[in-house]
């Protein structure tokens, strides 16, 4: 899938995860494509319920060695 | 004023002195719903920390300038973002955070005596206040027993030093699934005896001493008995103690204000007619006097003044729901058929009981996670 930005959280702790993908979702455009990187196990939770509260779209979900991939649609 | 850190010790105290706190939990809702700090006392407010990124304003209305506020997360990073962002919104507001978060909270052990026993004995209640665990060390002159250990191991191990005692028995009730135990590293590294009901054990690929009914150990000099009183129900194995003829250790078969579910080890209809005769049967065969003190406690009501979980036999015998049900068919349809959801995890919680698979810290903690959820009310 292609994303229009990535950001890479992983090492991260709760809640920079969300803070910089807010960041990241902030600067594109409604309709674009941020894509995640993150390693703590509390985003698994964060992430959805972060997505559905402002309204954006989670379009894949997956994990590689403990690192977990979101591509999140920007409402 | 500038954001104070504060214990899962610190909470605890809050908890006990019934104290009154303001809790922002800014955790999801899903998570504080489902398991949060309870407090007698204790007002709250939920929101998430990701609804609070562009600014806290919006909830200041909403947070008390009378009352301390202790804001709380998973782990703590978001709870010090937080309180942070408020204390820089309003001056005046007196904050804290949890250090280490729920995490923390889960794992804090609050030791409380319960009573002075025979001779110079005592007998010692260590509260898990964020789970509802309760464990027990029994201590007389040199020698000590523990009963239902949690996996903090070292709290025990150094209340003993403390105390200038040895454990010598280390006992598990049965086969937990809400909690991984802690008894058999501790009988591992003080050469204590592990024992375990051979009926909850014959899947446990480690070696440990079989509990049977009847079964006395004797303690220090003044010989105070700790001894075995089989007692099936939520476990085919499960069985209590009488402490130094005073105080009755019911495990998880009967609660303050509930009572053992038998379903955890996927056996309810089969374990039903078992948890109805020791609760009707076994148990009203002993004296109504006998303090009864059991391995869990459900909701903060449970707790006593002084912090303590434990009631007179006879109270419980007069005011226990689940000890006042006339009807078997009744008894029955209430322990199967209406049950919570189970514990999390609970399934691989058994398995590492069983020494059949060994996560580290982290996993273990993630396991734990939630509220303990062993009885039916």
């Amino acid at each position: 899938m292609k994303a229009d930005k990535v950001v890479d959280a992983k090492g991260l702790a709760c809640p920079m995860p969300i803070v910089r993908t807010k960041k990241a979702m902030d600067s594109v455009a409604s309709g674009e494509v941020v894509e995640i990187h993150v390693t703590d196990k509390g985003a698994l939770a964060d992430f959805p319920a972060w997505a559905n509260a402002g309204g954006h779209t989670i379009l894949e979900q997956s994990e590689d060695a403990g690192v977990f991939k979101f591509y999140i649609k920007k409402a | 004023m500038t954001v104070t850190k504060w214990t899962a010790a610190d909470v605890a105290r809050k908890v006990i002195e019934n104290q009154s706190l303001f809790i922002l939990d800014v955790r999801n809702a899903d998570a504080f719903q489902d398991w949060k700090i309870e407090g007698h006392q204790f007002d709250y407010l939920n929101i998430p920390y990701f609804e609070l990124l562009d600014g806290v304003e919006g909830i200041l209305p909403q947070i008390p300038s009378d009352k301390d506020i202790l804001v709380v997360c998973a782990k703590e990073g978001s709870s010090i973002m937080v309180a942070e962002m408020l204390s820089e919104a309003d001056t005046t507001l007196s904050l804290s955070y949890l250090e280490g978060g729920m995490k923390s909270w889960s794992g804090y052990l609050e030791p409380i005596k319960v009573a002075d026993l025979s001779g110079n004995g005592e007998l010692y209640q260590f509260v898990r206040l964020g789970k509802g665990c309760l464990s027990y060390m029994v201590i007389s002159e040199g020698e000590a027993a523990l009963i239902d250990a949690v996996r903090f191991t070292e709290v025990f191990t150094s209340f003993a030093q403390e105390k200038n005692v040895t454990i010598k028995h280390v006992f598990d009730t049965h086969l937990h699934a809400d909690h991984i135990s802690g008894g058999r590293s501790i009988a591992e590294a003080t050469g204590a005896t592990y024992y375990l009901p051979s009926k909850d054990a014959e899947e446990v690929v480690f070696d440990y001493t079989p509990l049977e009914d009847g079964l006395t150990v004797q303690l220090g000099a003044s010989n105070i008995d700790v001894g075995a009183l089989y007692s099936p129900g939520h476990t085919i194995g499960s069985t209590s103690f009488v402490v130094d003829g005073k105080y009755l250790l019911t495990g998880d078969i009967l609660f303050i204000d509930s009572i053992g579910r038998p379903d955890l080890a996927g056996l309810a209809d089969d374990w039903v007619g078992d948890l109805r005769d020791t609760l009707y049967r076994r148990y009203r065969g002993l004296a109504e006097d006998l303090i009864v003190l059991p391995a869990h406690f459900m909701i903060i009501d449970e707790l006593n003044e002084d912090g303590t979980v434990a009631k007179r036999l006879g109270d419980l015998l007069a005011d226990n729901h689940g000890l006042n049900i006339e009807d078997e068919r009744e008894f029955r349809s209430i322990v199967t058929d209406h049950l919570p959801p189970q514990p999390n995890a609970y399934q691989q919680i058994r398995q590492v009981n069983m020494g059949k698979i060994t996560p580290d810290y982290d996993e273990q903690t993630e396991m734990e996670i939630g509220p303990n959820r062993c009885a039916v009310r």
